[in-house]
């Protein structure tokens, strides 16, 4: 591997495992298919074969950030606006 | 803000020793927005705060990662901290404001654990300066800040001058995640150290806990073969 590819190749590993640690199904779900995707391309030698796999990676990162916020975002919705989501499914608000 | 919560088997309260803690959601929203008017060069320096004890500067750093410029971390801890409510913390965010000349005070809207929305309106009672509540939209315009607010009828567009204290909700924007790179380059940053008693606020609490207790548990549903099954069940439990 070219050398300043290989920083950012470890970079890139680094920062997907501490964003897997909040990962829904789990931190270690999400570090075994990290390193099986890693270890994957490990004999990988053209360095534009590497740059396209290092982009997919932060690409991966973008997906991860969205995915998070989705969650608390929905999660909010559900526990704060329930009023506005009833109105949106068309329910009367439940009586007691 | 997804843990299990237990109430304390003498239920004076709700366990937190061992429960992950984070930054509230509606202040995550507020840090963004600040970091955001910065960018837009409406700012020149985001503060953030947090009262509590030592674990509370993981949640300063975490405003650092995504952007701030410096922290302060106002301490307390033990009994001053379990009774610390809405109250003693707008106190202190009104020393601070003053202290550190801010235009403008950007907080959440109110704390998922005591859902109080009563810290924003507060500070701005004991500064004195107008306020800019569930905030959907914020802009600044010279020497005012234009406020777009969810109220319950719709949305209401306010203009108010500053200095001002915003609250934050949650359609206000959408806040970025701190990554490992934006955690290390925090690591630089400076968080100061104070106490309450330094900024003249006397920490009592005007409010006494006297029981917490968990919600009613919901009962099952009761599955039911057909519809007529279903009218029947409904009429003799009295609904129709």
């Amino acid at each position: 591997m070219a050398n300043p590819l290989r920083r950012e190749v470890r970079q890139l590993y680094k920062n997907l495992l501490y964003l897997g640690r909040e990962y829904p199904q789990g931190a270690d779900y999400f570090r075994e298919r990290l390193n099986s995707a890693f270890v994957k391309n490990k004999y990988v030698t053209d360095p534009k074969e590497i740059r396209k796999l290092v982009d997919c990676g932060e690409d991966v990162i973008k997906e991860l950030g969205t995915l998070y916020y989705l969650k608390e975002y929905s999660a909010m919705k559900k526990r704060f606006y329930e009023e506005e989501l009833l109105g949106l499914l068309n329910i009367g608000r439940p009586t007691d | 803000y997804i843990v299990t919560i237990r109430v304390k088997p003498d239920h004076s309260g709700v366990v937190t020793d061992g429960v992950k803690h984070s930054m509230n959601p509606f202040c995550e929203i507020a840090v963004e927005e600040a970091v955001k008017l910065k960018e837009k060069k409406f700012i020149k320096e985001v503060v953030a705060v947090s009262c509590g004890p030592t674990q509370v500067t993981e949640t300063i750093r975490t405003a650092l990662a995504m952007g701030c410029d410096r922290g302060i971390h106002v301490e307390v801890s033990g009994k001053d901290y379990e009774a610390m409510g809405p109250l003693q913390i707008a106190k202190i965010f009104a020393a601070l404001a003053k202290k550190e000349e801010a235009s403008l005070v950007i907080l959440g809207k109110q704390a998922i654990d005591d859902d109080c929305n009563q810290t924003g309106q507060m500070t701005a009672a004991l500064l004195d300066w107008p306020q800019g509540t569930f905030a959907s939209e914020v802009t600044i315009d010279g020497e005012k800040v234009k406020v777009v607010r969810e109220i319950d009828g719709g949305l209401e567009t306010i203009k108010i001058s500053m200095p001002a204290v915003l609250t934050a909700d949650l359609r206000l924007n959408t806040p970025r995640y701190a990554t490992l790179p934006n955690i290390m380059k925090a690591k630089k940053k400076k968080i100061a150290n104070m106490k309450p008693a330094d900024l003249g606020v006397d920490m009592v609490s005007r409010v006494e806990v006297l029981r917490v207790d968990e919600p009613p548990t919901r009962l099952a549903g009761v599955k039911v073969e057909t519809v007529d099954d279903l009218v029947a069940k409904l009429k003799a439990n009295g609904t129709i």
